[in-house]
């Protein structure tokens, strides 16, 4: 990149995009359905992935009451509590939170935030969200199969997922395997988009460091997610290929209900290999966007600059790139030679630097800031504490000696569920609480906002703050029952019963989040132009809910950073990045 | 060799850090250590300057070789990381593939001709490059199924051993990927037959070209995994990663 000096740029006329360029709907089909604008995709893939996250909260319903109130429910057996874990892990990782944050996030803010028209390859971008939907379908059709969904868990094991005695054995993981591999071609594509996007559709003046934070978590995951999921896909391939085709790739010798199989020789430990190549930098798929929202969030709502940009740039690139080198921390337990162990929990424990220098740059936007407690904001604070909170077991588990006593214990639920469910959870609803009225044009309803907070984190507390205790106590994960034994005393049953209907409880606050995004819809808050004063991009359109096109005739032009809130001697305590210096006329020419 | 429990790294890993270092370098060039809140102003950057800045399609066509070479390496990692295991019983290589392989060869040199036809504006070089190219590559895959069939028609089926399974499944890979280059070249044809201007599809024809180009260099590196000429130095890596 070259600077160009001040001087030589009068004269320079905004970058126009003609528009023989964009893509324009004829009918009502391809303006909401087939749509190739990325704000109708975009909140389609959210759409879509709230509704099957709705069927993963139902199952995570299921589950807790049978732990919390074993034997009552007697439609619950055994089989099906392997079914719902399955399905609840699998839904809530890749087809709720991936998608939400890419799809959803991603598509909406990308081309509003750099100050694109729309995303480059708009058609491909469309075909995206089609074969995600597939992708779900196909997942969903699992619960009506013959047999059920799998029942193999998220991490789809070889060899038990595929053997008899797996819940789910035929249809249920053929299936799964294959919607995943839709998935994962439909996620390419619209990874692809947000990639070059953020490349080449950046408008004049928006720099890489001058793109909000949002944008670099975005894309710095959607680089990740190219890379990783191609493991999942070689995976996903193989394994189907043992299943119907008996392969043996990764299925050893064995025999099965006294018969012996033609499996022989294939190795289980390098599925595993394989599954967590992606699987961890997936944690980090996720957390990435939510760091960069929640930096948007606290900015905004505390009236003050991102503290140490810089930083958190350089922060968000360093944990992608280790993320990928981190993997095998999964399979402390699988057996490995004592090196690698020691290289993979230093990685491992290197990467609380990068995530320790974000949580301090936080903590200090918020200082002396003017902190509205607004919604979004709330969220972010949770999102901030949370985020410690999972983060500091994860410091426990990344050592090998205290992570083997520690594994497939009710802690390491407690410690992934606090670290990449409720505090992603936490960043997708400030965000949805600090954009829908750029989306809708008009605010959610705050007296509900309020309630659904304050249910949702007090109760993600109360469910998963004694789960971290069940767990040092040695109760196992993914047991239906965990019936007598001598280390469970009596106070841990009444415990999970507590879980349980606080479980309940925060589920029944979404459904009251859900009422109000379709209420508000029509009868919320006028939001106007620009409701929180912020500084980015994407609240300067000319039209809320921006137009297809995003932007008047013009491109805007960028002159400053996202983050100019409470600068001295300005008229309005934020600056638009749009807003030409002092003495600069609008069309970007020297005076 | 990864032994009990390493990690099957050796092509995926130095694949990710080829990826890194270029990544490295072009963040580098980003001027990461600006200090925006200080800076105000239009500021502009290569990407406005016209000529220097390559089109997003061929950007995007990047970004997705990249991803196409992630999966590749993950599969060549798994490969070398079973064909150490004993049970693996390496299969004749069909003397085919080396046919099969010049014509690959021959389809790679027909695209970057019709490319450079495309430069000098000669349509009718155009047209006899895309099908040349096209043609060759079908004949490619051609090819590749009677390779499968002689394999099976030896008694090496794809579920009898792990390196059966392997062949079949890096071949079929290989040759998808192809078939969705032939996608994009039959479309490029289809443009130039119904009267477009060369300058309409020169990006096309260079794409396709580049495409070509990477199918053809990833189908050199498997076959040399496959006939086993790189076991030394899938040899030699493992043992400097273990």
């Amino acid at each position: 990149m070259v600077d160009i000096p001040l001087d030589t740029v009068a004269g320079i006329p905004p970058a126009e995009v003609g528009e023989v360029e964009l893509y324009h709907p004829r009918s009502w089909w391809t303006r909401y359905v087939f749509s190739q604008d990325a704000k109708v995709i975009a909140v389609q893939y959210s759409i879509t992935a709230m509704a099957i996250g709705m069927v993963a909260l139902v199952l995570s319903w299921l589950m807790r009451l049978q732990l919390g109130f074993p034997g009552t429910f007697s439609f619950i057996d055994a089989n099906q509590y392997l079914q719902f874990i399955t399905m609840h892990g699998m839904i809530m990782v890749v087809y709720l939170l991936t998608a939400l944050f890419l799809g959803g996030f991603g598509n909406y803010l990308i081309p509003l935030m750099v100050g694109a028209r729309d995303m480059v390859f708009p058609y491909v971008n469309m075909l995206s969200y089609w074969i995600y939907l597939l992708a779900v379908l196909v997942l969903v059709s699992t619960f009506f199969m013959p047999g059920g969904p799998t029942g193999a868990g998220w991490t789809l094991y070889p060899p038990q997922a595929i053997l008899s005695g797996t819940p789910g054995q035929d249809w249920g993981i053929i299936l799964m395997l294959a919607s995943l591999i839709l998935f994962i071609i439909g996620f390419t594509m619209g990874g692809l988009n947000y990639v070059v996007t953020v490349l080449q559709g950046r408008t004049r003046g928006m720099t890489l460091m001058r793109m909000p934070l949002t944008v670099w978590g975005i894309f710095t995951a959607t680089v990740m997610a190219l890379l990783a999921f191609p493991a999942l896909f070689v995976a996903s391939v193989m394994l189907l290929l043992d299943r119907l085709l008996e392969t043996s790739f990764f299925m050893p010798t064995l025999v099965e209900m006294g018969e012996l199989k033609q499996y022989s020789g294939g190795s289980p430990i390098l599925f595993q290999h394989l599954f967590w190549f992606f699987g961890h930098p997936e944690v980090y798929i996720v957390a990435l966007p939510a760091f960069g929202i929640i930096s948007d969030l606290i900015s905004v709502h505390a009236r003050k600059n991102i503290f140490g940009y810089r930083m958190m740039v350089w922060a968000i690139v360093g944990i992608g790139a280790l993320s990928f080198v981190v993997w095998a921390h999964h399979m402390y337990v699988s057996g490995m030679n004592p090196y690698f162990g020691f290289f993979f929990a230093t990685t491992t424990l290197i990467i609380a630097i990068p995530t320790a220098i974000k949580v301090y740059n936080w903590v200090l936007t918020l200082w002396r800031g003017d902190i509205h407690l607004t919604i979004p904001m709330l969220f972010a604070l949770a999102f901030i504490i949370t985020f410690v909170n999972g983060g500091l077991t994860g410091l426990f588990l990344g050592n090998v000696v205290v992570d083997v006593p520690l594994s497939d214990t009710m802690f390491v639920v407690a410690h992934f569920h606090m670290v990449m469910g409720i505090a992603p959870i936490m960043a997708v609803f400030g965000g949805i609480y600090h954009w829908y009225p750029k989306v809708t044009g008009r605010m959610l309803n705050e007296a509900l906002g309020r309630f659904h907070f304050w249910v949702s984190f007090l109760g993600a507390y109360a469910i998963f703050f004694p789960m971290h205790y069940l767990g040092l106590l040695g109760m196992p994960r993914r047991y239906h029952d965990i019936g007598e034994t001598a280390f469970v005393p009596a106070s841990a049953h009444d415990l999970n019963a507590f879980m349980s209907v606080a479980a309940l409880i925060v589920g029944f606050a979404q459904l009251v989040f859900l009422f109000n995004l379709v209420w508000s819809l029509f009868k919320g808050k006028e939001a106007g132009g620009n409701p929180w004063g912020a500084a980015s991009l994407e609240w300067q359109t000319p039209e809320t809910p921006p137009a297809h096109g995003n932007w008047g005739k013009e491109l805007p032009i960028v002159y400053r950073w996202a983050y100019d809130y409470s600068v001295p001697g300005a008229p309005q305590d934020f600056v638009p990045q749009n807003e030409p210096p002092a003495g600069w006329s609008a069309r970007g020419a020297h005076p | 060799m990864v032994g009990a429990g390493g990690p099957p790294v050796s092509a995926i890993i130095l694949f990710m850090a080829g990826l890194a270092a270029i990544a490295g370098w072009w963040l580098s060039q980003q001027r990461l250590t600006a200090k925006p809140w200080l800076e105000q102003g239009v500021m502009v950057d290569l990407r406005e300057a016209g000529t220097a800045s390559p089109p997003a399609a061929k950007i995007g066509l990047g970004v997705f070789l990249a991803v196409v070479g992630s999966l590749f390496a993950l599969f060549i990692s798994a490969y070398s990381m079973r064909m150490t295991m004993a049970d693996w019983r390496a299969l004749p290589m069909p003397r085919l593939l080396w046919f099969n392989t010049a014509v690959l060869v021959l389809s790679s040199v027909a695209l970057q001709w019709t490319y450079m036809a495309a430069r000098r504006d000669d349509i009718g070089g155009v047209i006899f490059g895309l099908c040349a190219g096209g043609a060759s590559a079908i004949t490619f895959l051609i090819g590749q199924l009677l390779a499968w069939r002689q394999l099976s028609a030896a008694g090496y089926f794809l579920a009898s051993n792990p390196a059966n399974s392997f062949f079949y499944l890096i071949t079929a890979v290989h040759g998808l990927h192809l078939m969705g280059g032939l996608v994009a070249l039959g479309r490029t044809t289809a443009k130039v037959w119904l009267g477009a201007p060369v300058a309409q599809v020169r990006l096309s024809v260079e794409l396709c070209a580049i495409y070509w180009h990477f199918l053809l260099l990833v189908w050199l590196v498997l076959l040399g995994l496959l006939t086993g000429w790189t076991d030394n130095v899938v040899e030699i890596c493992s043992q400097l990663l273990s």
